[in-house]
């Protein structure tokens, strides 16, 4: 007679509200203007984290419309153009939505290829809407200066997606 | 209550249809957002950007108050530590100043002279607030700083702004208690400026790096490594004169500038409260009737009053005179117009009667 077995349940509160207030808390942490030794602060995008994960873990509506709220929010607060990042987010979002199939359960060392890949699209997608915006291209120090901090947030993602993937996910 | 427990346990949605959905619907709005949003235009977008940044200032502003206070007790201590050497470096720097600002006192002397001798009009001084940057953002995509002045501060859309320094960057929003500042690095930033030692005109372009880019330099030969630069004041949108940095060759070969602003942590800063150059005059002496100051002149002498009148005289005898000539050329044209007519009508007349009167030639019909 096989044993039930206890799988605990996460609700929506747990694995997306909660990651996106903490993302949007450290985002405006990290906009302090603190100068040590000529250097700021570093300023990742936060939200590609759960861009990433979400799809992973498990897809749902909630994910793509808290993202577009968290896009906006990266717009308003550091006064980009509006739409900039709502759209880098839910292209990486949609791209894992169709590679998670493929992806699922693979060595940690794959997810970060994969993790690197996403944050790479994100970029490319917000460098190619800011030169057809502005007709004049951002210099590359400062672009990998926002994507290494980004990518550094690997680990983050990693213990999302081993947090609540083998938990029973519900939402709504 | 979870979903599946509802009265809809039995419908299973397709989450991964659902969810692309929402992706493909918030894809095409954050395309129309971005095709349709200006960074500046007054829609609902700015007034949600004014209430976030409202929101974002006090807890900016809370959060730098620590780095802060840790930055001035650093100063403190290092106060005591360093008073010595510090002593020694004011030392050596006030006797250089000395020398400096005696000359700088007497080419004020001089300089006061030669507006009173050539009548020119300086612009009147701008009035400024101090504030105090409290977010900061570095991205590639966008350089800004929130600043604790607002509206009722007079600060408005276009303001230049200015740390101890130089020139940083301008206002680009305004809510009631915060306003926006894109620096001079942001990738949207574009500023009319002038190589101060060949007055040659540029334009100053953000990259999103330290040092910006002298785009558009006019001349040949105008550039070159350790000049000053300067705001021109082109356009108006900016007043002229500000510093802004010294020019340097970059690694990719283009002229850049080595931003006064970038040398220090920006905090504190001033708005200069500076729309255009309208407010720099008396708009009432710009829209005022010619010589309306002669309503409020003193009286002419008699001789000035004859030269006067003399003037008139002469002025309305010419103005007759040519008026009389240009009515007599009129009537001489309009006479020989008729006379040419007439002489035309005439010879079509003769042409007309010359066929009827000459004899037809004579057939010759067989019999």
């Amino acid at each position: 007679m096989r044993r039930p077995i206890s799988v605990r349940v996460v609700g929506p509160l747990e694995w997306v509200v909660y990651p996106a207030l903490a993302a949007m808390a450290l985002t405006i942490l990290l906009a302090t203007p603190l100068r040590l030794f000529g250097l700021a602060l570093p300023e990742p995008v936060f939200p590609l984290v759960l861009a990433f994960a979400w799809p992973m873990i498990r897809p749902n509506a909630l994910g793509p419309i808290v993202l577009f709220g968290l896009g906006l929010f990266l717009d308003l607060f550091w006064g980009g153009p509006m739409g900039l990042w709502a759209l880098g987010l839910l292209v990486v979002y949609g791209t894992m939505l169709i590679m998670r199939i493929f992806m699922s359960g693979h060595a940690t060392i794959i997810n970060f290829g994969l993790y690197a890949g996403s944050v790479l699209l994100a970029f490319f997608t917000a460098y190619l809407v800011t030169v057809l915006q502005t007709d004049n291209a951002p210099a590359i120090i400062p672009l990998v200066g926002q994507m290494l901090p980004t990518l550094l947030l690997f680990p983050v993602a990693d213990w999302l997606m081993q947090k609540f993937d083998d938990n029973d996910v519900r939402f709504m | 209550m979870a979903f599946r427990d509802g009265p809809f346990e039995n419908i299973k949605l397709p989450l991964a249809w659902a969810a692309a959905a929402v992706v493909v619907v918030g894809i095409i709005t954050a395309i129309f957002m971005l095709a349709g949003g200006q960074r500046q235009a007054p829609t609902r977008m700015s007034y949600m950007r004014a209430g976030v940044e409202t929101a974002a200032a006090p807890v900016g502003e809370a959060l730098s108050a620590p780095v802060r206070w840790t930055g001035n007790a650093f100063d403190y201590i290092g106060g005591y530590f360093f008073a010595v050497s510090e002593n020694r470096r004011l030392r050596a720097e006030i006797a250089e100043l000395n020398d400096w600002r005696d000359e700088a006192i007497a080419l004020k002397n001089i300089n006061a002279r030669y507006e009173k001798m050539l009548g020119v009009h300086t612009d009147p001084p701008i009035p400024m607030v101090t504030g105090r940057a409290v977010t900061d953002t570095r991205g590639p995509f966008a350089r800004a700083r929130l600043v604790n002045l607002g509206q009722g501060d007079g600060v408005r859309p276009g303001n230049p702004v200015l740390s101890e320094h130089g020139l940083v960057g301008r206002i680009s929003g305004v809510s009631g208690p915060v306003s926006r500042m894109v620096l001079l690095t942001d990738v949207s930033s574009r500023i009319p400026v002038m190589v101060e030692r060949t007055d040659a005109r540029a334009v100053l372009a953000g990259d999103a790096s330290r040092n910006p880019r002298l785009d558009y330099v006019r001349g040949v030969n105008m550039v070159q490594e350790g000049d000053r630069v300067i705001t021109s004041g082109d356009g108006g949108g900016v007043p002229r004169g500000l510093p802004v940095g010294i020019v340097a060759k970059g690694v990719d070969g283009s002229w850049r500038v080595k931003l006064f602003s970038e040398r220090v942590a920006i905090d504190y800063v001033r708005v200069l409260l500076f729309q255009d150059f309208n407010q720099l005059v008396d708009p009432s002496a710009l829209n005022a009737a010619p010589l309306a100051a002669l309503d409020s002149a003193p009286a002419p002498t008699p001789q000035q009053a004859a030269a006067i009148a003399d003037a008139t005289t002469r002025r309305a005898v010419a103005n007759a005179a040519a008026a009389e000539r240009a009515r007599l050329a009129e009537a001489n044209a309009v006479a020989r117009e008729q006379a040419e007519a007439a002489a035309r009508r005439q010879q079509e007349q003769a042409a007309a009667a010359a066929p009827a009167a000459t004899p037809a030639p004579a057939g010759n019909t067989p019999g």
